[in-house]
């Protein structure tokens, strides 16, 4: 791949491959797309982001926006969100979307599983404090139903609320008269999924080729 | 129990007798091939006989023309024997897990064949090549077309079309080659086949036919990609083999094969199956635009779905292109737009008489496989039969495993061994096959040996592995589905989850299916459903599942221990459920929850549950899922309800679904592993493509059944209901819906001790305890009705809708 050259070399990349499991194509594939949606800066912004076309009729582009800046994806124990992103980081959000491996044992699918779970938590969990509350789940509910003209928000707001009693239901089992449902946590929120298979479903087959010149 | 099968059996023996005589009474023994005429030939004197000649011209006052009706009467013996047959079976219920119908209904002909042998009667010649292409295996083809579960196809469908097309190429062609050689072998003394023939013949047999596999894959759930991977085989293995065979007779007629003939042979299969999905959609699209103006003429309009599926197999016919693709690919493209289109009512009758009719074909097929087998002259040759039927194996065995090797890189899930042992094992033939060896032309010299073969083949098939495929896949425990829980929380996250993948992609750039789905969905809803949907408005299946959910506690609430409407429902349990909420911070005021209630009861109207459940091919779509509801609000009604009572109203939906889980018990366990359909749960998660949207106001949605109007007695606006049996769909806009549970709604409740009240109840409009749920119509088909077994006492109207419809 001639485009290699103007990228960063092959230590980078091993780097980057053990880290997050691609392969060099794909991290090369990657880093083009990069470079092409960043205007061959160094890091990503968010207004590089809404630039993109295609994202601009997707009901919770500003979920996903915003978790390439937020720091919980970034594998480590980070908080908070940041301004600008680097290639870096970008592969690294991106990892999350990996199908899983033949050759994984239990564990990781366990893992990754978990991993991938935890990238939809922070989706919803905006004010990060590990809790997912009725308005953040509101929230999220709304702008997904942002497209249905004619639905108003209340209706997002009862389905929201219809859900959260749903998960209260499931994980705390029968309440108290008296108790109130704090909020969903992460621990709830994998047995609420328990039967999803998001391992298989939140998967993107990253192609090796490079098609960035097929896309806007 | 025995007295009844006695019964049974005696009645079936008993009309056994009644055809046998018919036709004995004739008084000749016809000796004519079974393909020559579709019944046997006319009495002679079948005429009156009843009274002596001599007489003179007196007014007969018994007379008997037997021949008049002889032809549709026995027809509908037959089928009428068939049909009993089938009752028969279920007589003893452990039979049918054992033994797939299919078997029974080959015994059962069997049994019928022996007896009409011994009499020396000829079997009806049903199966000549126009009845059976022309009227039975359409109605089959349709009905699997219709019920198809599309999404989890068209997920699949690169795996489906590379089984099916290029599985069933490998079967004939290596079949073929390998019993050309065997041929050549003088100790069997099959010399003079050539290899058209065998060729010819290797097509018959390499059509699959999963019935009995998918009941038994049904039963054990297996999962979803094994299942529709069968499925959608099965389906369009039909149309290759189809083409497969007009191909090979063609070619088996000519003394010489050119290199030409077969280059035009792979273009003509294309052309074939191209042109067979092309007028499929052409057709497809006309009926839904044609359904889109019958909403006065509501008593025909399943004649459309008929007419115009029909229409495009006879042409596709016509054409000598594949009309089982038309006639599929019809089904598919009608299926989505028209049930939007027509009324509820039509759409139950719609699927009912497809399964009908397809049961129905099926059986008979089946059974005349059976009578057939006796009554025929065969040919029998140890070697060839017994090589057919090892090659049959052999080469779908071998075939399987190349292709699936070829084909898991490019899926998500790849199948492992025991998928691969299933889909191998899994290929039964039947009834395409039979039907292909009668119409066999005559030229073919060893046709009878064809015949015995493909006979033996299928018997052979459909009992040894259609019976030992149950014990075999769950003993060899093949993956099984996860079972998605139609929960809120689920459809909200794969949502979710399907567009952040979407949005990742079009950031990363990479393309996948959902891009293309993406593209299709704006298509669709931009053009497609303005021109062929009456009301395109577009519904979120987010809102239309939780619609659904609603409704089906109302209709719960309502229909629960009919007497039991009390009008003062314990404050205790309303004021658990506003506690429970899951607001930590503030409490519902009342001006919130009669918002709430406004919204819910303005969206909610035309549900119909668009979801199909599978249960294999001779069970119809389960009621529970079709069964419709009629609401009319009443403006009165809304004004009745106060305030404060609004907290039923949406609470109910909420509370009710979960909050009756006894504490510690996960939600799963309350789930017996009762059968669900694929379909089921994945039409509902995402039925209509992730972002259109459609919402139905001014539709009321209407029932069908009038038998849960007692409840409903009592409360005083009622006596509007019986009155909706009118056809009004285009009722005004108003907020009106009357409500209507299905008869069939029997499952047992418990009793609820303090029942949120239907706030038809007028009377009662005043009282401040009075908590009024304002029951959201709803009407949740028995088997969705919570099993009683999570009802705690506390919350009765908390009930977790169950997911087990009870199927037969």
């Amino acid at each position: 791949m001639g485009a290699l050259q103007s990228l960063p070399g092959r230590p980078e990349y091993s780097d980057l491959a053990e880290k997050t499991g691609f392969s060099f194509e794909q991290i090369g594939v990657l880093h083009k797309r990069f470079k092409q949606l960043s205007h061959n800066e160094e890091t990503l912004r968010r207004d590089h982001f809404n630039e993109i076309h295609d994202l601009a009729f997707n009901p919770i582009r500003a979920q996903i926006i915003e978790a390439f800046f937020d720091r919980r994806n970034f594998h480590q124990d980070g908080e908070g969100k940041v301004q600008e992103i680097g290639f870096e980081e970008f592969v690294v959000v991106m990892s999350h979307f990996r199908p899983p491996s033949d050759h994984m044992t239990e564990e990781q699918r366990e893992k990754t599983r978990r991993e991938k779970l935890r990238f939809l938590f922070n989706m919803h969990d905006t004010d990060n404090d590990g809790t997912i509350t009725l308005e953040e789940y509101r929230h999220v509910v709304e702008e997904l139903l942002s497209r249905s003209g004619t639905l108003e928000k209340e209706t997002a707001k009862c389905i929201a609320d219809a859900a959260m009693l749903e998960v209260a239901s499931i994980s705390v089992g029968h309440m108290e008269p008296d108790e109130f449902y704090e909020g969903i946590t992460f621990e709830h929120f994998l047995k609420l999924l328990d039967g999803f298979e998001i391992e298989s479903r939140m998967t993107i087959r990253f192609l090796n080729m490079d098609t960035t010149t097929l896309c806007k | 129990m025995n007295l009844v099968f006695i019964r049974q059996a005696g009645t079936l023996l008993f009309i056994c007798m009644i055809l046998i005589l018919l036709h004995g009474s004739r008084g000749e023994i016809p000796s004519k091939p079974i393909a020559a005429t579709i019944l046997p030939s006319v009495k002679p004197d079948g005429g009156v006989q009843a009274y002596p000649e001599d007489q003179k011209n007196n007014l007969p006052m018994f007379t008997m023309n037997y021949p008049r009706i002889q032809i549709p009467f026995e027809i509908t013996l037959w089928v009428l024997l068939a049909s009993f047959a089938k009752i028969g079976f279920h007589v003893y219920h452990k039979i049918t897990i054992w033994v797939p119908e299919s078997c029974l209904l080959i015994s059962i002909g069997l049994i019928v064949g022996a007896i009409m042998h011994s009499v020396h009667e000829e079997p009806p010649a049903v199966l000549t090549s126009n009845v059976f292409f022309l009227y039975m295996l359409p109605l089959i083809v349709l009905e699997s077309g219709y019920f198809m579960p599309t999404r989890p196809f068209f997920e699949n469908v690169g795996t489906v079309l590379w089984f099916a097309v290029v599985g069933t190429l490998w079967n004939s062609i290596g079949i073929g080659i390998s019993l050309f050689a065997i041929c050549q072998i003088p100790a069997f003394g099959v010399q003079d086949i050539n290899l058209q023939e065998n060729l010819l013949f290797s097509a018959i047999i390499s059509a699959v036919d999963p019935v009995a596999v998918l009941n038994v894959f049904e039963d054990v759930s297996v999962n979803e990609q094994l299942y529709i991977v069968v499925f959608g085989e099965c389906l369009f293995n039909d149309a290759v083999t189809v083409v497969l065979y007009n191909m090979f007779s063609f070619v088996a007629e000519m003394p010489v094969v050119e290199p030409v003939d077969v280059f035009i042979g792979v273009a003509r299969f294309f052309i074939v199956g191209l042109g067979g999905m092309a007028f499929g959609i052409l057709f497809g699209f006309v009926a839904a635009f044609t359904t889109r103006f019958t909403s006065k003429v509501r008593e025909i309009e399943p004649l459309f779905v008929f007419m115009y599926s029909y229409l495009a197999y006879l042409v596709a016919e016509l054409f000598a292109i594949s009309s089982i693709m038309a006639i599929i690919t019809c089904a598919l493209t009608m299926k989505y737009y028209v049930e939007e289109n027509v009324s509820q009512r039509s759409c139950t009758t719609i699927r009912h008489v497809i399964k009908m009719l397809a049961s129905i074909s099926e059986t008979l097929i089946f059974f005349f496989l059976g009578v057939v087998t006796i009554t025929t002259d065969h040919e029998w040759n140890w070697g060839y039969i017994l090589f057919t039927l090892l090659f049959a194996f052999v080469w779908r065995g071998l075939g399987i495993l190349v292709l699936t090797q070829i084909i898991n890189p490019f899926r998500t899930i790849p199948f492992n061994m025991k998928d691969q042992f299933g889909l191998a094992y899994g290929g039964l033939r039947g009834a395409v096959s039979f039907a292909l060896a009668f119409t066999l032309p005559d030229t073919i010299g060893r046709k009878q040996l064809f015949v015995t073969a493909t006979i033996a083949v299928i018997l052979f098939t459909v009992f040894l592995q259609g019976i030992s495929i149950r014990p075999l896949i769950e003993f060899i425990n093949v993956r099984r589905t996860n079972r998605n829980l139609e929960t809120i929380n689920v459809e909200i996250h794969g949502r979710l989850m399907e567009h952040t993948i979407a949005g990742i992609e079009d950031l990363c750039g990479q393309w996948s299916r959902f891009y293309w789905k993406d593209k299709f969905m704006k298509f669709n809803n931009r053009i497609l459903r303005k021109i062929l949907i009456r009301d395109s408005r577009a519904e979120s299946s987010i809102v239309a599942l939780y619609k659904k959910l609603e409704l089906q506690n109302a209709m719960e609430i309502l229909d629960t221990a009919s007497g039991d409407i009390s009008a003062a429902p314990s404050i205790v349990s309303l004021y658990e459920e506003k506690k429970s909420s899951s607001k930590p911070q503030k409490k519902f005021l009342a001006a919130d929850l009669k918002n709430m209630h406004d919204i819910l009861s303005k969206n909610m109207y035309k549900i119909r549950e668009r979801t199909v459940a599978y249960r294999g091919k001779h069970a119809l779509p389960n009621d529970n899922h079709t069964r419709e509801i009629l609401i009319r609000r009443h403006v009165s009604i809304r004004r009745s309800l106060r305030p404060g009572s609004f907290q039923s109203s949406s609470y109910v939906p909420r509370t009710h679904k979960y909050f009756s889980l006894p504490a510690g018990k996960s939600l799963e366990s309350t789930f017996p592993a009762a059968r669900r359909s694929y379909a089921d749960d994945h039409e509902t998660l995402s039925e209509v493509a992730y972002p259109s949207q459609r919402s139905r106001f001014g539709k009321p949605a209407r029932s069908s059944s009038s038998k849960a109007m007692i409840p409903l007695r009592r409360l005083g606006t009622l006596e509007e209901v019986p009155s909706t049996d009118v056809l009004n769909e285009d009722s005004s806009s108003t907020e009106q819906g009357v409500f209507r549970t299905n008869s069939s709604y029997s499952d047992s409740h418990v009793p609820r001790p303090r029942r949120l009240n239907s706030s038809f109840d007028n009377n009662n409009g005043s009282a401040d305890d009075l908590r009024n749920v304002h029951e959201e119509p709803s009407s949740p088909p028995p088997g969705w009705a919570a099993e009683p077994r999570d009802n705690t006492a506390r919350n009765p109207l908390l009930r977790r809708p169950q997911w087990t419809p009870k199927r037969k």
